[in-house]
C-alpha cells in the first residue's frame, strides 16, 4: 500500500498547482523509497528513462518551420482560406478534420496531424477564422474554447483511430501481452473489435462539435440582434 | 543505416543549445542564466544522452526540475511584427505558405511508408526501428529548407522564431519525458500490481457486469495515475481482464483488448498526466487555461466510457 504513496503526492502536488516538473520528480523520489529501491537506483532509473523517452520531445524540430511560417502570415492565410468556404462553420471544420485524423491513423498515417504540425498553424486558425467570418469579432473566451475543441479534435482522432490498424504497437503490444499467458490472438481480431468505440468516438466527438456550433449561433446572434436594435433605436 | 535516431537526437541537441545561447543573450529575462541552463541542459541530454551514465543523467533531470520549480525558466523578447506585415507577406505569398506546413506530414508519411526498404550502398537510407520519428526529422529539416528558400529569410531568423514558440511552452516540453520517468519508477516499485489488487479485492467476481465495469473504470483510472495506456493494459489485464472476465467467465479474448485499450484512451484525455496530448497542446495553443483541453475532453470520454462499459458486457459472451 505504501508504494502508492506516490500517486497521492502527484494528486496533491496538481490540485495545489505546483511545478508539475518537480511534483513528478518528488512523486517519483517518494515511489522510488517505498520501493524500498536505494537512492542511487532511483537515479538511474531517472535518467534512463529520461534517455530513452527523448523521442517524447522531437515535435520540437517543427518549431522552426512553423515559427518562421507564422512570420509569414501563416495563420492569417488559414483564415483567409476558410473565409472563402462559405458553408464552413467552425463545428464543421473540426468535423472534416476528425474524420480525416480518424481515417488516416486507421490507415497508419498518424503522421498526419499533430499538434504543433497541424493544429496550431493550420486547424485552430480555420477553426476561429470560420467563426470570425461568421459571428465578426470573437471574445477571448470563445478563441479558448475553439482552441480547446481543435486540439481535443486532434487527440480524439489519432486514439481512436491508430488501434484499427492491426500492424499498430498497441495492437501488438496486446496481442504479445496474451501470447505471454498462453493466449495466441490474431491482430485481426483485435482490431476489428475496436471498430465499435472508433465509430462512436467519432460520433459522440462530432455531434459536441455541431452543439458548439448552436452554441456559438445562440451567443453570438443574440449579440447581432441587440446591436441591430440597439442601431435601430 | 545513414540516417539513424540519433542524428535525429543530435540535431535536435544542437537546435535546443543555440535556444539556450539565445536566452542566455535576453537580457530582458531577469532569469536568463537559469533560463540558459534549463534549455542547454536538456541539450546536453539530447547530445550526449547516449554516453553520459544514467546515474548523472538522473541527477540532470534533478537538476531541470529544480529550475522549472523555483520560477527560473521565463520568457524574454522576441522582436515580434505586426499584424499588418503578416497580412502583406500572406497576401503576397499566398497559398504557398502551406506548402512546407503539409510538407512535414507528407514527408514523414512518403519516408515512414515509401523509403523504408531502400538502402544506398548496401546500408539502409533510414533506421527502420524508428522509422516514423527519423522520417519526422528529416521532414522537417525538408520542410524548413522550403520555407527558408520561400520566405527568403534567414536560418537565423527561424530559430529565432521558433525560441517564441519553444518559451511559451517553457517547462512543459519536457513534461512527457519526465512523466515517463515516473511511469519507470511506478514500474520498478510494483504499484500497477496494487492497484490491480485493490481492484481485484473490491469487486463482487461472480458478477459479469461488475467484473466488465471495474476492469473499464480500472483501466481509465490506472491510465489517468499513468499518463499511458499501454503502461495500464497489462497491469489491469493481467489483474482483472485475464483471469475474471476471460478466464472465470468466458469472455473473447479480442474483445476484451480492443476494448479495454480504448477505455484506457478515454483516462488519456482526462489526465494531465498525459501531458503530450493535453498540457503541452494548451501551451502551444496559448491557453490561458492549462486543463483547457482535458475540460473540452471530458464528456466524450465519460459518454464513451459508459458505451465502452455495455459494449464489452454484450460483445464479449
Amino acid at each position: 500500500m505504501l508504494t502508492l504513496l506516490g500517486i497521492v503526492v502527484v494528486i496533491i502536488g496538481f490540485v495545489l498547482r505546483f511545478n508539475p516538473l518537480m511534483v513528478v520528480v518528488i512523486a517519483g523520489i517518494v515511489t522510488g523509497l517505498a520501493g524500498a529501491l536505494p537512492i542511487d537506483k532511483i537515479l538511474i532509473i531517472f535518467g534512463e528513462a529520461f534517455v530513452k523517452n527523448r523521442y517524447l520531445s522531437i515535435f520540437i524540430l517543427t518549431l522552426p518551420v512553423i515559427g518562421l511560417l507564422e512570420r509569414n502570415g501563416l495563420k492569417e492565410q488559414a483564415q483567409k482560406l476558410i473565409g472563402s468556404v462559405k458553408i464552413a462553420t467552425t463545428g464543421r471544420v473540426l468535423i472534416l478534420y476528425l474524420f480525416i485524423r480518424e481515417a488516416a491513423a486507421a490507415m497508419a498515417l498518424t503522421a498526419l496531424g499533430g499538434h504543433a504540425q497541424m493544429v496550431r498553424p493550420l486547424i485552430a486558425p480555420m477553426a476561429e477564422g470560420a467563426a470570425e467570418n461568421k459571428y465578426g469579432k470573437l471574445s477571448a473566451k470563445t478563441h479558448e474554447e475553439i482552441k480547446s475543441f481543435s486540439a481535443s479534435v486532434d487527440n480524439v482522432g489519432v486514439f481512436f483511430g491508430e488501434d484499427i490498424f492491426v500492424a499498430f504497437g498497441g495492437v501488438l503490444l496486446m496481442k504479445g501481452f496474451f501470447e505471454q499467458n498462453g493466449l495466441i490472438l490474431e491482430p485481426l481480431d483485435i482490431a476489428l473489435w475496436g471498430i465499435p468505440t472508433a465509430v462512436l468516438a467519432f460520433v459522440i466527438h462530432s455531434v459536441r462539435l455541431i452543439l458548439l456550433d448552436r452554441k456559438l449561433d445562440a451567443e453570438y446572434n443574440v449579440r447581432l440582434k441587440d446591436a441591430e436594435e440597439c442601431e435601430k433605436s | 543505416m545513414i540516417i539513424s535516431l540519433t542524428y535525429i537526437y543530435y540535431l535536435t541537441g544542437v537546435f535546443m543549445a543555440i535556444i539556450a545561447f539565445f536566452a542566455l543573450k535576453d537580457k530582458s529575462n531577469s532569469k536568463r542564466i537559469l533560463t540558459a541552463s534549463f534549455w542547454g541542459l536538456f541539450a546536453i541530454s539530447f547530445i550526449f544522452g547516449d554516453i553520459i551514465p544514467p546515474f548523472y543523467m538522473g541527477i540532470l533531470v534533478i537538476v531541470m526540475a529544480v529550475i522549472a520549480g523555483a520560477g527560473g525558466v521565463r520568457l524574454g523578447m522576441y522582436d515580434e511584427v505586426s499584424q499588418e506585415h503578416r497580412l502583406n507577406q500572406a497576401k503576397k505569398l499566398g497559398s504557398r505558405l502551406f506548402l512546407p506546413a503539409l510538407l512535414i506530414p507528407i514527408v514523414t508519411i512518403i519516408g515512414t511508408l515509401g523509403l523504408k526498404d531502400i538502402s544506398i550502398a548496401g546500408l539502409a537510407l533510414l533506421d527502420k526501428s524508428n522509422i516514423t520519428l527519423v522520417s519526422l526529422g528529416v521532414a522537417c529539416v525538408v520542410a524548413l529548407l522550403t520555407a527558408l528558400f520561400l520566405t527568403k529569410d534567414t536560418a537565423i531568423r527561424s530559430l529565432k522564431e521558433s525560441r517564441r514558440l519553444i518559451d511559451a511552452i517553457g517547462w512543459a516540453a519536457v513534461l512527457p519525458q519526465m512523466l515517463a520517468t515516473l511511469g519507470a519508477l511506478f514500474a520498478a516499485a510494483g504499484v500497477g500490481q496494487v492497484v490491480a489488487e485493490l481492484v481485484g479485492s473490491a469487486i463482487p467476481v461472480d458478477n459479469r457486469f461488475m467484473v466488465v465495469l471495474a476492469y473499464v473504470l480500472g483501466m481509465a483510472l490506472f491510465t489517468m495515475v499513468m499518463g499511458n495506456a499501454f503502461a495500464a493494459f497489462p497491469v489491469m489485464t493481467a489483474g482483472v481482464g485475464l483471469p475474471l472476465i476471460i478466464q472465470l467467465h468466458g469472455g473473447n479474448p479480442g474483445v476484451v483488448a480492443a476494448i479495454g485499450m480504448f477505455s484506457g484512451y478515454c483516462g488519456t484525455l482526462m489526465t494531465p498526466m498525459a501531458a503530450n496530448y493535453n498540457i503541452v497542446p494548451a501551451a502551444l495553443l496559448d491557453l490561458a487555461d492549462k486543463n483547457a483541453v482535458i475540460k473540452t475532453q471530458i464528456p466524450t470520454a465519460l459518454l464513451l466510457l459508459f458505451c465502452n462499459v455495455f459494449l464489452m458486457y454484450f460483445l464479449a459472451f
